[in-house]
């Protein structure tokens, strides 16, 4: 499998402080790594470790300080090379979709772009309501009709519509029901074999990390502690990752 | 001998009359945690708030619930006052929004110290001092200069079991404490938890949804699902042989996360304890 995302030497710090403030916080230091395609890359972490920040790189939706981060060969801060190969799941699914929008609107907004006609677009969203287990009824809702794991599951729709070949999820399921959790995991697991999709997982919780990934990377302060393959997860090196699991509340 | 007794616990919804809780009954044994789990939306935090009197104007509340052989309905909004806090002592989710946003932490907790004891300023910070670094939190008086949110959220959690420790309350109820945080702090936080019940020897209502850190500290298990308790028992009982089927299918996609997870530690190793 061909490099999707090739992240090399990649810093990022933020002004501490005030606007004129020329004190600067290091929140990401030396990160490189790389990412196959349709692969399943936890990235696991304290708070406040950096993994969002690590996320929204990723995304291009910010820029690093120095390094580079490429998308098939392209830097990921072009527009024009982002789309259509990356999208994305946030946390607060509260704010996640424009509460003006009904469900179908929220999920044909990011095909606007597409040649595709009207009619063609409409049988798309149906088939994927139907394949994150919601069915018709739901086009015309608005989101404050739906739970929590139900907006969760359009804006998984969503992602997939744009047929990119990775999606990051940050902390996606993490303000889920320990059951709705399992069920949005399931249906992660289905959607990456029915479209060969690869996920970047950015969670605090191992246990779910360890259900859905092939490799989890550790960062720990901003910096990358140890990537490791989830089969060899019990045989972690670094202190740092084995207290992480000694500490795990199963 | 039962400390904290509910019966038919009723809330409603006083505009629409829409029913959020009904008809629930349970006993709190002395000295005891009982753990209150269930989806979102299944009444468990309006159950812990209605014992302590807390839910907003909009909800109405009808039942007994007898606390030391008085009944709290019956209580006026006074004498409720004086049992918050040192005798019925409740923890947040989110400490962010527990403390006051517009003065630093060491404000909140004199104020409500100052309810409840007659220390002068230095005892109440010499309390203080030594009851956050017993939930070792480091720098307690650097701590109780900062504003809420300069701290994390296992920090502000630490300071509240911190309080608790002071005030020495009989019933602690901890609404979905440990839910925000990550598995570092959440680990730090509930063996926080399990000191206080030894040195205090408190009884507990422990509200969550997630069945690892039930499991360490309950004692006993009440399940609930859409404002009724559908089952009750041991936490023995309820996480291995539970009699309904919606119990079940809670307990199993903990499992379901656990057993992978056991499977790729090797069932041993360094996660063994």
């Amino acid at each position: 499998m061909p490099e999707l995302l090739t992240v090399e030497g990649v810093y990022k710090t933020y002004r501490k402080g005030g606007m004129f403030s020329r004190e600067r916080q290091q929140i990401l230091r030396d990160i490189s790594f790389e990412y196959k395609e349709g692969e399943c890359l936890g990235i696991i972490g304290e708070s406040g470790s950096g993994k969002s920040t690590l996320g929204r790189l990723l995304l291009g939706i910010e820029k690093p300080d120095r390094g580079t981060i490429l998308l098939q060969g392209e830097s990921v801060e072009k527009r024009g090379g982002r789309r259509g190969r990356i999208s994305a799941v946030f946390q607060d699914y509260t704010s996640s979709i424009n509460p003006y929008f009904t469900v179908e609107q929220a999920i044909l907004e990011p095909l606007t772009l597409q040649p595709d006609g009207m009619e063609a677009k409409r049988d798309k969203v149906g088939r994927l309501l139907r394949q994150v287990g919601l069915d018709s009824s739901f086009r015309s809702k608005y989101p404050h009709e739906l739970s929590g794991g139900q907006i969760q599951r359009v804006c998984i729709a969503r992602a997939v519509a744009t047929e990119s070949p990775c999606i990051l999820l940050d902390e996606a399921i993490s303000s889920l029901d320990g059951s709705v959790q399992m069920q949005v995991l399931e249906l992660l697991k289905e959607l990456k074999d029915s479209f060969r999709l690869g996920y970047l997982f950015i969670t605090h919780d191992i246990q779910s990390a360890a259900y859905l990934c092939d490799r989890v990377l550790i960062l720990r302060s901003g910096q990358i502690e140890e990537i490791v393959d989830i089969k060899e997860l019990k045989n972690v090196q670094s202190p740092y990752a084995q207290k992480l699991l000694r500490m795990m509340i199963t | 001998m039962n400390l904290l007794e509910v019966r038919n616990l009723r809330v409603w919804d006083g505009r629409g009359g829409s029913v959020l809780v009904s008809d629930s009954s349970f006993q709190l044994k002395k000295g005891s945690c009982l753990a209150i789990i269930g989806e979102s939306g299944s009444g468990k935090s309006l159950t812990c708030r209605a014992i302590m009197r807390l839910n907003g104007r909009g909800l109405l509340q009808s039942g007994e619930i007898r606390f030391k052989g008085v009944d709290l309905n019956e209580l006026d909004e006074r004498e409720m006052r004086s049992r918050r806090g040192k005798q019925l002592y409740m923890i947040l989710q989110n400490g962010m929004r527990a403390f006051d946003p517009s003065s630093v932490i060491g404000v909140h907790l004199r104020e409500t110290l100052a309810r409840h004891y007659r220390w002068n300023k230095n005892e109440t910070t010499e309390k203080l001092r030594q009851a956050m670094q017993s939930v070792r939190l480091q720098d307690p008086i650097g701590i109780l200069n900062k504003y809420p949110h300069q701290l994390s959220g296992g920090m502000l959690q630490r300071v509240m079991i911190a309080l608790a420790l002071l005030l020495e309350p009989d019933v602690i109820l901890a609404d979905e404490p440990t839910t925000a945080l990550d598995t570092v702090s959440k680990f730090e936080v509930v063996e926080q938890f399990i000191q206080l019940r030894e040195r205090t020897g408190c009884s507990m209502i422990f509200v969550s949804h997630e069945l690892g850190v039930v499991r360490k500290l309950a004692d006993e298990v009440m399940v609930m699902r859409a404002g009724s308790v559908i089952e009750s028992g041991t936490a023995a009982a309820i996480f291995s042989n539970a009699r309904h089927d919606y119990t079940r299918y809670l307990t199993s996609s903990q499992r379901k996360l656990n057993d992978r997870f056991q499977e790729l530690m090797g069932g041993a190793g360094i996660a063994d304890r």
